[in-house]
């Protein structure tokens, strides 16, 4: 596997979140995802976006362009050093929210991509990485 | 302030969704709107999302608090426009939004409002 192209963005406002959306979204047509993939990565993205700066205190998010033989993808991964989760299990509960949301980014988001991968630890922070192949 | 227009149609309000959603926008929006209902003694709300590119939890949110805080007012919400590819993902987000209509553009929308407070 190869890394063709790279970069970082910071998710520290609102509007982060919103340049986030639109920013991948313009990766995922260079990668050439169908639009349902698209749609599919860039709805995890603002999942994910909005957990890193509503619980994580704000982070960065790191894209990589992937190219696997015939197949291209991105992945994506949002860092934070916030409190962590500390009860992964319940997290990863569809419907269950610590504040007053749905309860549905982190398990939405994994079902909208191929791959998905989350590391967390208490006081350390969360790290989550997402792909989406063409 | 930024604020999204919401547009008198007969007994019906429209609201077009184009902008970019944030927390603030959304807020305002359901104050003008729980106004403009009162102001107008409105019976239904079309939410109209054609321009929306994706809709994540939080978007979801938002409709569902307009549609509650219309059904409380007496008004019925109608979402409308929905992309296919947005309403693809939807499903796989797990996002449904019981006690939200939904209907393919905004003439549809009006057909079924007109047709619900017609029965009433
Ligand atoms: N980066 C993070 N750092 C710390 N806790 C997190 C982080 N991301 C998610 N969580 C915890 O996991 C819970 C579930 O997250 P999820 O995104 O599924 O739901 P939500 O954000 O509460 O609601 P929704 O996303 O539907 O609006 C959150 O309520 C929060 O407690
Ligand atoms: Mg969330």
């Amino acid at each position: 596997m190869k890394v063709t192209d790279k970069g970082t963005r910071p998710i520290r406002t609102e509007q982060d979140i919103v340049l986030a959306r639109q920013a991948c979204r313009k990766l995922a047509q260079d990668c050439g995802l169908r639009l349902v993939a698209q749609t599919k990565l860039v709805t995890a993205v603002s999942e994910l976006a909005r957990n890193t700066l509503v619980y994580g205190g704000g982070g960065d998010l790191d894209w990589e362009m992937l190219e696997d033989g015939v197949r291209r993808g991105i992945r994506i991964v949002f860092s934070d050093e916030g409190p962590g989760i500390p009860d992964l299990q319940l997290a990863m509960t569809e419907g269950w929210t610590s504040g007053g949301g749905l309860g549905l980014g982190l398990t939405g988001a994994k079902r909208l991509v191929n791959e998905f991968d989350l590391e967390t630890a208490p006081g350390k922070g969360t790290r989550i990485s997402i792909t989406q192949w063409t | 302030m930024e604020r999204i227009p919401i547009l008198r149609m007969g007994d019906f309000l429209l609201v077009t969704v184009q902008v970019e959603m944030h927390d603030q926008l959304a807020l305002n929006l359901q104050e003008d709107l729980a106004d403009r209902i009162s102001a107008t003694a409105a019976r239904g709300v079309l939410i109209d999302i054609s321009a929306l590119e994706i809709v994540d939890s939080f978007i979801g949110r938002m409709i569902a608090n307009i549609s509650g805080l219309s059904k409380i007012m007496d008004a019925q919400t109608v979402l409308v426009g929905m992309q296919p590819a947005v309403a693809i993902t939807l499903v796989e987000l797990g996002l449904n939004l019981p006690g939200v209509a939904t209907a393919l553009n905004v003439d549809r929308g009006m057909q079924l409002l007109r047709h619900s407070v017609q029965q009433q």
